[in-house]
């Protein structure tokens, strides 16, 4: 307990068990922080994670042995494929007995050895100390991601006491990450950018993990180069800036892929170059000189060969960045650019995203799941901290909520999982109580976490909930649509939803449907005005609706897109 | 192509795991392996080898060297490397021919059990020197075999040590 108060911590997402109940009856005992009990394992995991991403501060999990420790395991892959800091304690079967099949017992280290930065098994209550420290150190430094600490539970026995000592200072000699990029390649950056004439700056969630987003703004006040967010970057520039682009990649805007594809310098800043970026990575930017910066060496090259690899927390690499260019005698050819930055123009205007549909008339009389979210961005006046789960629902608010600050975009981008929109949200909420938290999700994913909502009566958590209900597996179906055949196999159960107002009732919360575009907004902002309430806002919305664009893949290159529905651009 | 890779990773438990799961996990084989602790113990020396390409290679020693049991990571098959293995072998029904004996006395071959029945011997060598001799002397009567997997130094004065 005191190991985890000195680290800061001030929320843990539990659920009690065997092996954890000595870790229980210590917490009973003090006052340090806060237990939030979930209802299943894998909510805990995505509301520590959920926590982590809004503040920036490792989350912190506690589960049991056996079936506690593997429900954890989605929420453990999630946060490792997002590089998301967390900590997950799990309890353990008394030490004599592991390795016997004892009950609740399962190998927890073995288990996520593939999802863990690191994990720790507890051999000496001794150690303990000592063991926190060194998690929350690895889990936060470097490139961030999940540790695991199993411990069984004759090592909490509360009978056993030591000397609490805690190191002032950490130092794992198998562990040094590099903070300080290499000075010869930020001068050979630099070098290349101010000779560019068609560069664009791609940044990815090593922005936001990296707190560099002012850093990012800096450089482009001095480049003025077109700007790309990927999925997991929203936020790390902002939306409503001239040079923002919009996400790239599968079901990123026009212009952005265009520019991508057509630039000679790519500068990539904390993003991996994911298969859902590139398209085929052998047609990927044919004509570009590639900055890769990342603080991770083994992300550099791995998919596309970086020119000018920069290994360094992108922070001190991007100030470094500007130093240099400042410093430098060469002037980037502002004319190109220029002529550049209109190109970018005359394809947003070609093939762009429309944000105004809200504006139109709607003749199908269907919602269109775009207009949801482009009511919801006017409703919360672009302030709203937003967690989505996995599917077309994610997409369009990835395309059409505008963020202008980093952490407010919260999602599932690597793993991409159902299920962790509800908790992740909780843990926003507890950690901006008075900010507004929406959980956008669609009728498929909400039911993979909606126990959860009885962890929000009990903890008075007024999210709100913003069901885009499509009465299908969207992301699916457009997939059948397009690639099967229209065979909708296992992808539609609309005979068997669940009534979303009642079960909304039946936790104590309120529910609302939509059916209309005319209610829409009104139902919004009434949601919105029952500050102290949760609210689940069921939106029945056009069933027929794909994302687009969308890249042609396989073997498409990043020019080559849907625009819409039969339609290659 | 054939790959030597050393690693220098914490004697403490699981890190071998660690290790041998990322191949796994990341869609490299490992051909053969060998560890064990060196100095004063709290760290093992452990030698993989690999086929892959040389963007594999690089991917494989970045992402060991991720891994927060790994001290250090070389791959020996760089540059000039010193490559030897050893191993057990048993026949019966065998005959010590010179033929055999010559190829053997390379290997510094070494008959450990004779009997009627049975014949061990010992040997090593450079991994396809083994190979070739095993060759040669044939597969009738070979009992069984005990490979310890390559073990590799750097040549001259670089040295993969804390």
């Amino acid at each position: 307990m005191r190991a985890l108060k000195d680290e800061g911590v001030k929320f843990i997402f539990g659920y009690p068990g065997g092996a954890a109940l000595h870790i229980y009856d210590a917490i009973f005992k003090q006052k340090a922080f806060e237990h939030i009990l979930v209802r299943h394992e894998q909510g805990a995991t995505h509301a520590a994670d959920g926590y982590s991403r809004a503040t920036g501060k490792p989350g912190v999990a506690l589960v049991t042995s056996g079936p506690g420790a593997t429900n954890a395991i989605t929420g453990l892959a999630t946060a490792y494929m997002d590089s998301i800091p967390l900590i997950v304690i799990s309890g353990q079967v008394q030490s004599h007995l592991i390795g016997t099949d004892s009950f609740q017992e399962t190998d927890m280290i073995g288990i996520s050895r593939p999802i863990v930065k690191h994990s720790f098994i507890v051999q000496d209550t001794k150690e303990i100390p000592r063991i926190v420290q060194e998690a929350f150190y690895i889990a936060t430094s470097g490139r961030p991601g999940p540790v695991v600490i199993d411990i069984p539970k004759d090592k909490t026995d509360p009978t056993k006491l030591y000397d609490y000592k805690r190191a002032k200072q950490i130092s794992i000699r198998s562990y040094q990450p590099k903070a300080i990029p290499h000075p010869g390649q930020i001068k050979k950056a630099s070098k290349n950018i101010l000779s560019a004439e068609r560069p664009v700056i791609y940044a990815g969630g090593g922005v936001i993990l990296g707190n560099a987003h002012k850093e990012l703004m800096a450089l482009n006040k001095v480049l003025k180069a077109p700007v790309t967010n990927t999925l997991m970057g929203l936020g790390a520039y902002p939306a409503n800036d001239k040079y923002f682009m919009g996400m790239l990649g599968m079901h990123g805007t026009y212009q952005a892929n265009m520019a991508m594809h057509n630039a000679d310098l790519i500068i990539a800043i904390g993003a991996r170059f994911d298969d859902r970026i590139t398209n085929t990575p052998a047609l990927f930017a044919p004509k570009a000189r590639i900055i890769h910066i990342d603080v991770d060496p083994a992300s550099i090259s791995k998919i596309i060969t970086a020119d000018i690899p920069i290994v360094g927390q992108v922070k001190e690499s991007i100030s470094a960045l500007i130093k240099e260019i400042k410093r430098s005698k060469l002037k980037i050819d502002s004319d190109a650019l220029d002529a550049w930055n209109s190109q970018i123009s005359t394809w947003r205007a070609k093939h762009g995203l429309d944000h105004e549909l809200y504006l139109q008339k709607n003749k199908s009389k269907m919602i269109l799941p775009q207009v949801v979210v482009q009511e919801l961005y006017q409703a919360t006046n672009g302030n709203a901290w937003v967690t989505s789960d996995v599917g077309q629902h994610q997409m369009f608010v990835a395309q059409y909520y505008h963020f202008n600050k980093p952490r407010r975009w919260i999602n599932s981008g690597g793993l991409g999982t159902m299920g962790f929109g509800l908790p992740a949200a909780m843990g926003a909420k507890l950690a901006f109580p008075k900010d507004e938290v929406v959980c956008v999700t669609g009728e498929g994913s909400i039911q993979m976490c909606i126990q959860e909502l009885s962890t929000c009566l009990q903890y008075n958590l007024p999210i709100k909930i913003i069901n885009i209900n499509n009465e299908a597996l969207g992301m699916v179906r457009q997939w059948q649509d397009m690639n099967y055949g229209g065979r909708h196999s296992a992808s539609t159960y609309a005979d068997s939803l669940p009534d979303f107002v009642k079960l909304a009732e039946s936790y104590g919360h309120v529910g609302m449907k939509v059916t209309k575009q005319s209610q829409l907004r009104k139902t919004l902002d009434k949601a919105f005005a029952m500050k102290d309430r949760l609210v689940f806002v069921d939106v029945y919305v056009d069933p027929n609706e794909h994302v687009y664009p969308m890249l042609v893949a396989p073997s498409g290159s990043m020019q080559d897109m849907w625009i819409k529905k039969n339609t290659k651009a | 192509m054939k790959r030597i890779i050393s690693i220098l990773l914490e004697n403490k438990p699981g890190a071998l795991a660690r290790v041998v799961g990322l191949f796994h996990q990341r869609g490299y084989n490992i051909e053969s392996l060998n560890v064990g602790p060196v100095f004063d113990g709290t760290y093992s020396r452990m030698t993989v080898t690999t086929r892959g390409s040389e963007n594999d290679v690089e991917q494989i020693t970045k992402q060991i060297n991720k891994i927060i049991d790994v001290i250090k990571v070389s791959d020996l098959t760089e540059g000039e490397h010193h490559e030897y293995e050893f191993i057990l072998i048993k026949y019966n029904k065998f005959k010590l021919t010179p033929k055999i004996q010559k190829t053997l006395k390379p290997l510094s071959g070494k008959v450990l059990e004779k009997n009627i029945k049975v014949i061990v011997m010992s040997a090593f060598g450079p991994s396809s020197d083994i190979e070739k001799a095993i060759k040669t002397i044939g597969k009738s009567n070979l009992l069984e075999i005990a490979r310890s997997g390559c073990l590799g130094l750097h040549e001259g004065e670089k040295v993969l040590k804390i």
